[in-house]
């Protein structure tokens, strides 16, 4: 492709790196990312895959900004506490660069429209903020075969895998079903330092660049997990179930499943 | 004879490699590139982020007071 003088200069620092160069900078900007959460770790995987120049960005949430997201969802301000957390990212991530198209998904993510949503997207990142929807987006990309880039954070930990449906593990292979609602921290238990979403969220968005450029090797078989009080990062190793509900060679889940909440919403 | 000759003459780092890179790119495997530039630092830096980056650097030339020409050939995607 070519490049404007503008796209030139602001991704100069990419164009330059071998693994990325024009070719690579081009798939940046040729992808199509869809984003579950523009939440805690929404705002920061949104923020730098803008700054990365990924061409299509999709913001999937129904909430709207409240004065208490503001400790952690970096892509909210004062300013639009009140309005559509879609909206008022798109409107930071457009400040930072215009060539983006976002795509803002006013909807509450459920088993009824997940896959008419992702169908139009190469990759798709979960930043969702309780299980039910955890569940329902592996789920859902396991059948469209999406590669998926979930995360998770509480109190001071983090976690993060990448799902390649038909060559790795999925979330449920890791962990078969959700953990009962009673079992969860109640709102007033779940915590987490504001800080933790963003290195979780910039993992997230690093594994996104990986996919979209085919370099490096992206977190498949394996749960990153980071300690923030200890400042370690331990990477599990995590095999592919062969009896997975959902991506074993007999899947006994074979249509979506929307969970009963009941559950604690955080990031 | 090089296939392909690039004038970055006016530009400074990190554009002279850029657009080095760039051209460089958007060639076949063994043709040649041709640089025209007048940023003395980029006459010794493109040479070596090209030999980095893989490719050959087949000569640097000052041709007057202010211009340099290299010539690298392209050997590796
Ligand atoms: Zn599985």
């Amino acid at each position: 492709m070519e490049f404007t003088e503008q796209q030139l200069q602001r991704y100069s620092r990419h164009i330059i790196l071998p693994e990325v160069g024009g070719r690579g900078q081009a798939k940046i900007i040729d992808a199509k990312v869809v984003i579950v959460g523009a939440g805690g770790l929404g705002c920061p995987v949104g923020y730098y895959l803008t700054a990365a120049g990924v061409g299509t960005i999709g913001l999937i949430d129904n909430d709207v900004v409240e004065i208490s997201n503001l400790q952690r969802q970096i892509a909210h301000s004062v300013n639009t506490i009140g309005m559509l957390k879609v909206e008022s990212a798109e409107k930071t991530f457009k400040a930072l660069n215009p060539d983006v198209n976002i795509i803002a998904h006013k909807v509450r993510i459920s088993k009824d429209n997940i896959l008419d949503i992702i169908k139009d997207y190469d990759i798709v990142v979960d930043g969702s903020d309780n299980f039910p929807t955890r569940y329902l987006v592996n789920d859902a990309c396991v059948m469209a075969k999406k590669p998926l880039v979930s995360g998770a954070i509480l109190k001071f930990e983090g976690q993060v895998t990448t799902v390649i449906p038909g060559e790795g593990h999925c979330y449920r292979c890791l962990f078969e079903e959700p953990p009962p609602a009673g079992l969860v921290p109640s709102c007033q238990e779940a915590g987490v330092l504001g800080v933790l979403t963003g290195v979780v969220g910039s993992l997230q968005a690093t594994e996104v660049l990986k996919l979209i450029l085919g370099k490096g090797d992206p977190l498949k078989n394996s749960l990153l997990v980071y300690d923030a009080l200890k400042t370690t990062f331990r990477k599990v190793k995590v095999p592919k179930n062969p009896n997975c509900a959902i991506c074993g060679e007999h899947p006994s889940i074979t249509e979506l499943i929307d969970y009963n909440e009941g559950y604690c919403s955080l990031p | 004879m090089p296939e392909k000759r690039i004038d970055i003459r006016g530009l400074v780092c990190p554009y002279t490699f850029v657009k080095a890179k760039l051209a460089i790119e958007s060639m076949e495997i063994g043709q040649v590139l041709e640089i025209l530039l007048d940023n003395e630092e980029a006459s010794r830096s493109i040479p070596i982020s090209m030999t980095e980056h893989g490719q050959k650097v087949l000569n640097v030339v000052k041709i007057n007071d202010a211009d340099w020409v290299l010539s690298i050939r392209k050997e590796k995607e």
